[in-house]
Parts: structure tokens; sequence; C-alpha cells
């Protein structure tokens, strides 16, 4: 089957779990923002939880299907509505033929994530569909989706009526949407002067935040030392500290080297979080050990991990 | 058979990288060392290693977390690995590749060459003999995919970054940028001085072979009056 793109939204991407075994080339991982809400919408439409999916970024799209489809959306609150009916999140849809799905602006966060069942079709270069924008590869024709984009789907769905499931998935506690965003950081290489400066204090998420990183604003800091640094391997996570002295906080378009200090790395179980914050959004990091890092990812898998058993219980039986 | 240098340190580079450091500077040397390293891992290439990334002095490796038993720490474990395997082996120094990239020097194709000139004293004859007489070593791709940073530019024509970006360098563009020059793969922002162009294709990503260059090549820029 395929959906038209009647609007393209601010900046929507296809996106999956990301591209691996490329970085020696300068290809960074890409991949979805928000791996979390990412693979609950594809589960809820019974895909594999990488599977191709779209990502939006603060505003959505319109999309007509051009036959019926069951979809799926997660992450940041938005205002979607199938023709003129508002439509819920996390909980699973089927769509009638020639529905238009109007995805609005994004409340209390700032990525969603549309699964259809069967997986977006999208152009698979190294080992993954992701949209790669540096590269302009990947996804569909390698960019954010257009006006009159065309997106092909993996199978067709026959759906009689607009259906809205009356289960859904509650994703507290990773989706809390505190006043102030808590991110813990493992230590990095670099020292900053004070020793715990960036700890210290709130920080406020800038609107040059992207897809490459979420830049922040609040007391600027200083590297405790001030020694030449040449470029290194920088990995998602990464927290740089540019010489303006406001941190940048490395999210999957990261380049896949950088010269600047490294003050910390974002622990995986709070890219989420990170990939959810908005212009103007309030920031906060907390120390973090290895061990307390692979402590919160175990469990953020675990709960991943209940949500499929449920889902698949409610697909198989309800 | 040479012995493979052994990084000065170990570190992690969040929660699935390590960090393998063979020295602080910016030197054919080091790097040299990178890649001896980088090409030996390759070879012995553990089911758990995603990722060997060359740097300028460091070599990260990306592990799969997933690859190991939930109660096993990871990292530990590829550092251990990384101990045995590396350090205490030999490996042949492997035979680097050798290319040759066609350049048209200056005019619309090279727009700071004239300034490069300037800022060398020298003419802009002489910066192009120089710049394409050097023997240049792929330190590591990056900055975009197949972006090559290459160690071997003679020092006289180093030259700082333009103040401001260019919102738009062609695809192709030679530049230099510090005491280092390299090739824009796709057209996009770029602050590095642009002195001339190349045809060659450094990036496909539909490609076997996606990158034109790889860390550890040997590049030659042959002038030429006209891109063929």
């Amino acid at each position: 089957m395929t959906i038209r793109v009647l609007a393209p939204g601010l900046l929507t991407t296809v996106q999956d779990g990301g591209r691996h075994g490329s970085r020696a080339l300068g290809v960074g991982h890409a991949g979805a923002l928000d791996p979390y809400a990412h693979a609950v919408a594809n589960l809820l439409v019974g895909n594999a939880a990488d599977a191709p999916a779209l990502e939006i970024t603060l505003t959505g799209p319109r999309l007509q299907f051009d036959s019926g489809a069951r979809v799926a959306i997660c992450g940041a609150h938005v205002d979607a509505r199938v023709d003129a009916l508002p439509i819920p999140c996390w909980r699973p849809i089927a769509l009638p033929a020639g529905s238009v799905l109007s995805i609005g602006a994004c409340r209390d966060g700032a990525r969603a994530y549309v699964a259809i069942t069967g997986g977006f079709r999208a152009d698979t270069v190294l080992g993954s569909a992701s949209t790669d924008l540096r590269g302009g590869f990947g996804g569909s024709a390698g960019r954010a989706l257009v006006a009159g984009d065309v997106l092909d789907v993996n199978g067709d769905t026959t759906v009689d009526d607009l259906h809205i499931a009356r289960w859904w998935i509650d994703p507290s506690p990773d989706y809390d949407h505190a006043p102030v965003a808590i991110v813990r950081l493992l230590a990095g290489r670099d020292a900053t002067s004070p020793v715990d400066g960036v700890f210290a204090g709130e920080w406020r998420v800038a609107s040059a935040s992207d897809r490459q990183g979420v830049r922040l604003e609040g007391a600027s800091l200083h590297v405790a030392e001030t020694i030449e640094r040449i470029s290194e391997p920088v990995s998602p996570g990464t927290v740089q500290l540019p010489p303006d002295g406001a941190p940048i906080v490395l999210l999957a378009d990261a380049q896949t080297h950088g010269g600047y200090p490294r003050i910390g790395h974002a622990i995986r179980a709070d890219w989420p979080r990170l990939a959810q914050l908005r212009p103007g959004d309030r920031l906060r990091f907390v120390p973090c050990s290895l061990a307390q890092a692979a402590q919160a990812r175990r469990e953020q898998a675990q709960r991943l991990a209940r949500i499929a058993l449920a889902i698949q219980a409610r697909r198989s039986g309800a | 058979m040479a012995p493979s240098h052994p990084p000065t340190a170990i570190e992690t580079l969040g929660e699935d990288a390590l960090l393998l450091r063979f020295g602080d500077g910016i030197d054919v040397a080091t790097n040299a060392r990178v890649h001896a390293a980088a090409t030996r891992i390759a070879a012995l290439r553990p089911p758990w290693l995603r990722d060997i990334v060359p740097a300028y002095a460091s070599l990260a490796l990306f592990v799969a977390l997933d690859a190991f038993p939930p109660t096993t720490d990871a990292l530990v474990a590829a550092e251990r690995w990384v101990r045995q395997q590396v350090l205490d082996q030999t490996g042949a120094d492997a035979q680097p590749r050798r290319l040759e990239i066609q350049v048209v020097y200056g005019g619309a194709d090279g727009p700071d060459l004239a300034a490069v000139a300037a800022h060398a004293g020298l003419s802009a004859g002489d910066v192009v003999e120089r710049h394409a007489s050097a023997d240049y070593t792929v330190a590591m791709l990056g900055f975009a995919p197949g972006f090559p940073y290459l160690l071997g530019l003679d020092p006289t024509l180093a030259m700082p970054r333009l103040q401001t970006p260019r919102t738009r360098v062609a695809a192709g563009s030679v530049g230099i940028g510090g005491a280092q020059t390299g090739i824009y793969p796709r057209p996009g922002p770029g602050g590095w001085r642009i002195i001339g162009r190349t045809n060659a294709r450094l990036f496909d990503a539909r490609s076997d072979q996606p990158s034109l260059l790889l860390p550890g090549d040997r590049v030659r820029f042959v002038p030429v009056d006209a891109l063929s």
C-alpha cells in the first residue's frame, strides 16, 4: 500500500534502530532519537521493535492512506486526528482506506513516532533504513518528507471501519514530564572548573537543538585544563563543551569525531528523555556510574519486554 | 612481522565503547600506530565488535552490549580481549593503498587559492606545486561520510579556517583547514579554505565500497587543467 504526504510537518524522517559498522567512514548512527517510544509504536502494530517508522519533530505531517492500515503513535503527546476525529496515542488504531491522518503539534515532548503494520519500505543503505540527513541517504530519498512524497508500506491491511483499541500502554515512568528533566551522566574525559559545575545548576534547552545534539544554555562552564585537544571519536550521549561554555549533548545524528572537551556522557536509558526535550525546557544532570547505567538500561529493557508481552497477549486474545 | 605498539591508555567512551589512546599529537607516526592496531583488530573481528573508529591518535571500539550475557560487564570483557589479543601480539604492517586524485586548482573551483598564497607569501603556482607534491595519509574519515582528514600538508600552506564558514561548498572541493587538508564529499556548508576541486566521487552510500578513501590510505593530488 502507499501513503501520500499531504503536508510534511516540521522535520519528519524515516528512522529505524540506527546504523552500525560504518563509523570508520564518517557515517553516524542516525536512527530514532527516542528508541523507547519508537519500539513501543512498532510493537503495538505487530512489527519488530526496530522496524522503520516515521519520527516527527514538534509538528507532525498530514498523511493520506490509499488502503486500510493499522497504526500507532507514541512519544510526545500529539494532537492527532483521523479526518476530524481526535485519536489517542499509545494504542493501535485501524484506519479504513482513504483516511487522512493529521498530526498537529507535540505537547509535553518534542518527538513522536508513527508506526504502521508491515513497516515503511525505505531505502536500506549500509545496513539501516534510517535517514542520514548529513549524508543524504537512507529513509525516504535521504531527506525529510516533503509534500507530495509517496511512502510505500510492506503489505496490505483490510480495514472496514475506524477502530480505536480500548486498551493502551502506560508509558510511565519513562515519560514523567517532570518540570525539570533529570539526565544521568557518566564521567567524561575532561574535568570542568569548578569540578561539579555541570551538576550545579539547571540548564535550559536552546532553540538551535536538533537531531545532532541538545544545545544547552545556563551558567558558562570551562574546562579545568586548557590544553589543546585533537579530534577524537565521539558517540551519541557525549557531552561536549565548546569554548563558548555552553554544553552540547550529542544525539543520534552526531558526527563521528569531535575536537571539543568531553565533560560527560548521558546514559542510554535517558536518551528518550533527551529526545523529548523542547526548546526552553529545563534540565538537570546528576552523576552516575557505569554499573548504575547498566542497571538503568536493564530495567528499561525489562519494561519494554513486559510491554511486548502485554501487547502480544492483547493481539492474540482480544 | 612488526610488534604492534600498545596504546598508552584504554578509557571508556560512554557505556558501549572503549577508547584506545596512542599519543596526544597529530603526527604520522602516532597515526600509523592507530591504523596498525585497527588493521589487527579488524582482522580478528570478534562478533561483539560493532565499529572500529580510528582518529589521529586514538581508536574507538564500539561494543554490541547485547552480545554479552546480562551478568557480564561488556566493557571489562572487551578491554580484557584488547589486552590479550592486541597488545601482546605481533601484527603484519599492512601495505597502505596508494591513490591519486586529479584536482583543478584555483579559479571558480578554488576561490581561496589567492588568499592561501598571500598568507604563505608564495605565488599561486607555488602553492599548487607544494600542495600536489606532498604524500598524504588519510588520518581518519569524519565530519561527514567519506570526508578525509589528510596529514602531510606542507606547513607553509597552513592557514586558519574562514571566520565565517561558507553556506555552500561544492562537492569535491579541496580545502585547507589549519595544518590539514581535506576534500568535501558533498555540497554543504564549510569553513576550510578552498583551493581546488576534484570530480572523484568520494562517497557513494549504495556502493559496496562506499568510501573512495579509507583510514590509512596514502593520497597524492595531481594538478590538471580540466576534470575529465
